[in-house]
């Protein structure tokens, strides 16, 4: 156990493994589905420390990983144009696009603005009123009470040069997709913790009757992720299938309603595409039509650009959990941070990017093993 | 992004709109939107994402997370600079933020 100094409690995670090992007869594979607790995972070697019958797949809970790339491409057209400022968050900067990355696109010149809040970016649309504010209106459910109070406000505030490029993904029908893939192998579910801090747990039962899985509520902490996994296999072991919330110091069970209300008023349920995996019924959210005006894809008449995505890049099966980022021949190889084919390999919470991180260089073959430990080690 | 960060309650401005405070997250101090927790009160703990509190959470796990949170390096790249983060990665030299950045705060 070689990590496990590293936990918090030390003891109290040996005592959760214990148990975990004790409860699992026979072999189990859970799907956690936020990349926080992906990367909180691979740091504390948490997969390795399970007992064998216990496997973790990871899912596809990074929002910056499954934003399509056809909206990576519109978000660099307007990014790219004169009088606008494009505001996002700073971890979509080196996420690629068909040719380049928002980062390039500063470098060329455009104004692209890295901001800590979507309000930050409401704030620069009312300092410069000749100028077109775009935000970059991405993420889960635990991102979109912040987008929605943003564009809520601008229509408050009459300002008529503030927009939203939205591209946001909901969980459950996540869910349900990965649960009736014709390849699945996920028996339950650690369900992302902040997501249900703002959606509570209304939307699970029903899934968990429907596809008999266990969906347990966990945070993102390594004792969080071990009483998850052992609550899941419990359940697992009795044949019973239903909802638990292992994070109740911040999840509720009814969310947090007036959250709930501000993303009811100005967004509604919508297909949506999700890079590298393809299009999920009612898996997203788009502004109302009340809050149509400020939808970014139509005032910039972008909402045509369609992208093939690389044949190349697995992060589709990734995110599905069909394979493990080093099963891909691109990991570490032709895909590294400096040069990265998906999103996965970027963002701060993709599962590539955690193994290229921590180091879990066990690739494909020897030589992608030692490209990537040279370029870590360059001096080396 | 998706980062939901634990921080205490410093100050609560009730006069803005939306409902606004100051928040410190292990010596980082932002102002986030209190709007989603309205009934919040100055020294508890809340988790805030992208500039909003979304739930309270009690003072030790709000603690330890901080803890963990600092230990990932997630703080740094939650509140750091992320021009240089990414020029770091694109092995570039940074397009810095101009001085307008501020105008943003």
């Amino acid at each position: 156990m070689k990590y496990i100094d590293e936990f918090n409690d030390p003891e109290l995670a040996r005592r959760l493994l214990d148990e975990i090992g004790a409860t699992a007869t026979r072999p189990w594979a859970l799907m956690e589905v936020c990349g926080g607790q992906t990367h909180s995972i691979i740091r504390h070697g948490i997969d390795q420390l399970l007992p064998e019958q216990v496997e973790l797949i990871h899912g596809p809970g990074c929002p910056v990983c499954v934003t399509p790339l056809d909206v990576i491409d519109q978000a660099l057209e307007i990014a790219s144009r004169p009088g606008v400022i494009f505001c996002s968050f700073g971890d979509m900067l080196r996420v690629p696009g068909t040719d380049r990355d928002l980062f390039r696109v500063k470098g060329e010149g455009g104004d692209v603005r890295v901001v800590y809040s979507p309000l930050d970016a409401l704030e620069l649309a009312r300092r410069n009123p000749d100028r077109e504010v775009v935000f970059f209106a991405i993420g889960f459910e635990t991102t979109a009470p912040a987008n929605a109070m943003a564009v809520h406000q601008a229509r408050r505030l009459g300002l008529t040069n503030f927009s939203l490029l939205v591209s946001h993904v909901r969980v459950p029908p996540a869910i349900e997709a990965i649960m009736t893939a014709p390849s699945c192998r996920v028996q339950g579910f650690l369900a992302a913790g902040h997501v249900c801090s703002v959606m509570g747990t209304a939307e699970y039962p029903e899934l968990a009757e429907r596809f008999r899985v266990p969906l347990v509520v966990t945070g993102f902490e390594p004792l969080d992720i071990l009483e998850g996994i052992r609550r899941a296999v419990r359940q697992l072991e009795r044949g019973e299938h239903r909802v638990e919330n292992a994070y109740a110091r911040a999840v509720r069970e009814d969310g947090n309603p007036a959250a709930v209300r501000m993303i009811e008023e100005v967004f509604e349920v919508t297909d949506r595409n999700w890079r590298g995996i393809g299009p999920i019924p009612l898996s997203g959210w788009r502004l109302t039509e009340a809050f149509r005006a400020y939808d970014a894809e139509h005032r910039f008449d972008v909402a045509d650009i369609r992208t093939e995505e690389p044949a190349e890049c697995r992060a589709g099966e990734v995110l599905q959990g069909l394979i493990k980022p080093t099963e891909c021949a691109a990991f570490g190889t032709t895909c590294t941070p400096r040069t990265p084919l998906g999103a996965t390999m970027v963002s701060s919470e993709g599962a590539c990017a955690a193994y290229y991180l921590y180091r879990r260089m066990n690739g494909p073959t020897p030589q992608a093993t030692h490209a990537v430990r040279e370029e870590m080690n360059p001096v080396a | 992004m998706c980062l939901a960060v634990p921080g205490k309650v410093v100050s609560i401005d009730d006069s803005a709109d939306p409902l606004t405070g100051l928040i410190d997250f292990g010596g980082v101090q932002k102002q986030a939107c209190l709007e989603y927790v309205s009934d919040v009160r100055v020294g508890e703990y809340v988790i805030v994402h992208v500039g909003f509190a979304l739930q309270r959470l009690d003072e030790e796990s709000a603690l330890a997370s901080l803890k963990l949170f600092e230990e990932l390096g997630l703080l740094e790249e939650e509140f750091g600079d992320a021009w240089q983060q990414a020029a770091r990665d694109a092995g570039a030299a940074a397009v810095t933020e101009e001085p307008r950045e501020s105008e943003a705060r």
